[in-house]
């Protein structure tokens, strides 16, 4: 191996940076201050991963409060509580009826409850598998704010007639089941009816159950900062008549029933109807949307589990800092130079060996963390988000490669700056600062947290991203509730541009003035 | 009187003395000015601290101060400068002691340069961000006790963390490892309290020197606060004799 190590007077061969890296590679290692940090970092990374005793409420509320809720057809998490006056339909079959009204009760900054109507309140009527939540549906309805929109298992979301309703203005709603196929329509006279969306509902019984519903949403507002959020449960009452049905319904009467109250968002009344010479009055909470998490949901990410990176990042940003400084402080940096004339050779020498070592350590102790810290976190109670194995590897792989990409910044400052303390402090504050300010105390509100989660090297901890958002669910789809502004990937590269940026200017620099 | 002198000397000639401070007030000022600047009033209330905003500098600043005090005492052990400081002061606790003065009295200098610059900018934006009488909220003032507090307060929370990262930094004489140290300490505390359920969190705010230090910023909701404003100013307090004292003990008793 000796023989491989740099020597001076030995001209660069056609491997010259092979031996280049290999000497920066030695310097690396026998700096015993350099190697102890990287495993403090791993060690730091790993103990804060697993060990915060993050405790959770799955069953400490009531049965499964707090815990996963039930899975939608497409096998995402879902949140299934509504109002549900209904009766069975065997068979093909339609349903018709007027909406009228739609009025609703939000909470208000102080704690008390206004009449409004949250933006996602929803009342209409459904065609669903069964009564159990997470059973498969197709409806149509009314919303809030959203005017006439057809949803589906969840995740459909296809808008009708746009406006909002009143008694001089209301929306007549048809849902129409031929076999597995539901069909919606709208109308605003009852008359001209337009057709919103068709869909196919896989493995649909012969007897379903349809009728009326109504709910309302989580309610949640940003008063100004995200860290000022405040909410509580909504509630709807809709108005219907002019309620007509074809096809085969059975006798009998409408039966009232609150699915999953129980556990559900709700608090308080789970809501109730009422008939009278054909006019039904239904009111209900909760909502029939996946589940989201955040101010409006519960649960955390896998993410939570790598929140020791912060620590190992400053550990490797100080080592990734010295790498460079370090030279100069002892003067070697002299000799460097003087055996590598070529200088930007040395820069790019030392960022390929100090991004690959604090890759490795990164991805040894990120591997370690996700894998096992889900599970002590479960273990605790606390339901964790689950993630397919692929969305695994790439936050494991992801957390590793922007630690390696903020030392190798580090590096970079390091050379412009020469001085440690100024060079450490600087990496610290555009990396950490910006996350501190949108992600853990989010004191900004939505409009620059967003912004700063775009634009500042913060922005690749959307590699962490694990949650989906979805438009038809109100929530504050914020960095500090796991969602980020940019895609995973997009927002490492707004890393890695910072990292181009600082490099370029360090190899500028490194050439221009003296050593 | 004559280690001061010879201390102030040394941090003023220092080539990045001057701009440090300056920095410390363009930070303080500017990132106070745009975080207010950022903030808005809705019909159903503001919900946040104006003078929290306006301060909000001291976030980033802080971290320059962190610098200055690092160069006070590092630049000697990289240059090899401590054995002729300690060759001609062998009163080592006194020397520390003058250091301890001299980035005191420069850090509150330019911290209460900043401040006020901070507040006035705070006159000028937060009334037409919305923080009126209409919402309840007076002109920021320091006439008013709360807002002297909070800009009082900020400039000696910028005081206290030059001497907690003064005692980092002669306890660890490295400057990367110390400046590593101290903003690790600073700004890890509420990032991973920001993870913890509220128990633990709470508990982490009350002993992490910088969410303890900040809640002397609080103006309204002081209720809801882990510490009540002197208190947490207080652990921040306690944050720098430790190290002081950790850093002191180690200059008397190791070789420099």
């Amino acid at each position: 191996m000796t023989a491989m190590m740099y020597r001076p007077g030995v001209q660069a061969g056609h491997d010259g940076f092979a031996q280049l890296l290999w000497a920066e590679w030695v310097k690396f290692r026998t700096v015993r201050g350099w190697v102890i940090g990287m495993i403090v970092a791993v060690l730091a990374i790993v103990a804060l991963g697993l060990g915060p005793s993050m405790r959770g409420t799955c069953g400490q509320n009531g049965p499964a409060s707090g815990c996963a809720g039930p899975v939608g057809p497409g096998g995402e998490a879902v949140t299934d509580s509504f109002y549900f006056v209904h009766r069975p339909l065997a068979g093909n079959g339609d349903i018709t009826v007027r909406v009228t009204s739609l009025t609703g009760q939000i909470p208000t900054l102080s704690g008390g409850t206004q009449n409004g109507l949250a933006p996602w309140a929803k009342a209409g009527i459904i065609i669903k598998a069964s009564t159990r939540q997470g059973s498969a549906y197709a409806a149509m309805m009314v919303t809030g704010r959203h005017g006439v929109r057809m949803q589906y298992d969840y995740t459909g979301d296809t808008p009708g007639l746009a406006g909002s309703i009143s008694a001089a203005s209301p929306r007549w709603l048809r849902l129409t089941r031929s076999g597995g196929t539901l069909t919606g329509y709208d109308s605003a006279n009852g008359t001209r009816w337009t057709r919103v969306g068709t869909v196919t509902l896989a493995r649909l019984a012969l007897t379903v159950q349809g009728g009326l519903f109504a709910t309302s949403p989580q309610y949640a507002q940003t008063s100004v900062g995200l860290s000022s959020v405040y909410g509580g449960p909504s509630r709807v009452t809709g108005v219907f008549d002019h309620l007509s049905l074809r096809g085969g319904w059975p006798g009998g009467g409408w039966t009232g029933r609150a699915i999953g109250a129980a556990g559900g968002p709700a608090a308080g009344s789970p809501g109730g109807f009422g008939e009278s010479a054909g006019r039904f009055t239904v009111t209900g909470t909760g909502d029939i949307a996946p589940t989201v998490s955040g101010a409006d949901g519960n649960g955390v990410t896998i993410a939570q589990t790598l929140i020791g990176a912060f620590a190992g990042l400053i550990v490797m940003v100080v080592v990734g800092v010295m790498f460079m400084t370090a030279e100069y402080r002892r003067g070697l940096i002299r000799v460097t130079l003087a055996a590598t004339p070529r200088r930007g050779r040395v820069l790019a020498a030392k960022a390929v060996v100090i991004g690959a070592v604090t890759f490795a350590a990164g991805l040894v102790a990120s591997a370690i963390v996700v894998t096992l810290g889900q599970r002590v976190l479960r273990g605790n109670g606390v339901y964790v988000w689950p993630v397919t194995a692929l969305t695994e590897v790439r936050v494991i792989v992801g957390t590793a490669a922007v630690l390696a990409a903020a030392s190798v910044i580090a590096l970079a400052i390091g050379t412009v700056l020469r001085r440690s303390a100024a060079a450490v402090a600087a990496v610290i504050v555009v990396i950490v600062l910006p996350y501190l300010l949108t992600v853990a105390v989010p004191i900004l509100p939505a409009g620059p947290t967003d912004w700063l989660a775009r634009v500042t090297p913060a922005a690749a901890f959307a590699v962490q991203q694990t949650l989906i958002q979805y438009p038809q669910v109100s929530n504050v789809y914020a960095p500090s509730a796991g969602y980020y502004p940019l895609a995973p990937w997009a927002g490492f590269a707004v890393l890695c541009a910072w990292v181009a940026v600082a490099l370029g200017l360090a190899a500028y620099l490194l050439r221009r003035r003296d050593a | 009187m004559r280690f001061l002198h010879a201390e102030s000397t040394k941090l003023r000639t220092l080539p990045g003395t001057g701009w440090l401070l300056l920095a410390v007030v363009a930070l303080t000022v500017a990132v106070g000015s745009a975080a207010a600047a950022a903030v808005t009033c809705q019909a159903t209330g503001c919900g946040q601290d104006p003078a929290k905003a306006i301060l909000s500098g001291i976030d980033l600043s802080q971290a320059v101060v962190a610098i200055l005090a690092v160069l006070a005492i590092s630049g000697e052990y990289s240059t090899g400068m401590i054995r002729v400081t300690l060759t001609a002061m062998p009163r080592r606790i006194a020397v520390l002691t003058a250091k301890a003065v001299v980035v005191t009295g420069l850090v509150l200098a330019a911290g209460a340069v900043g401040v006020l610059a901070s507040v006035l900018a705070g006159r000028l934006i937060l009334p037409g961000r919305g923080f009126t009488a209409v919402h309840g909220y007076a002109t920021l003032s320091l006439g008013n006790g709360a807002d002297l507090r909070a800009a009082a307060g900020s400039v000696l929370y910028l005081a206290l963390i030059g001497l907690l990262t003064l005692g980092i930094a002669t306890a660890v004489r490295d400057s990367a490892v110390a400046i590593g140290l101290t903003l690790g300490l600073l700004y890890l505390f509420p990032v991973i309290a920001s993870a913890l359920d509220p128990h633990w969190s709470r508990h982490l705010q009350q002993i992490g020197p910088m969410s303890a230090g900040l809640d002397i910023q609080a103006t309204t909701g002081l209720h809801n606060l882990p510490l009540s404003p002197w208190a947490g100013l207080g652990v921040l307090a306690a944050w720098a004799a430790a190290a002081l004292l950790a850093g002191g003990l180690l200059l008397r008793w190791r070789d420099a």
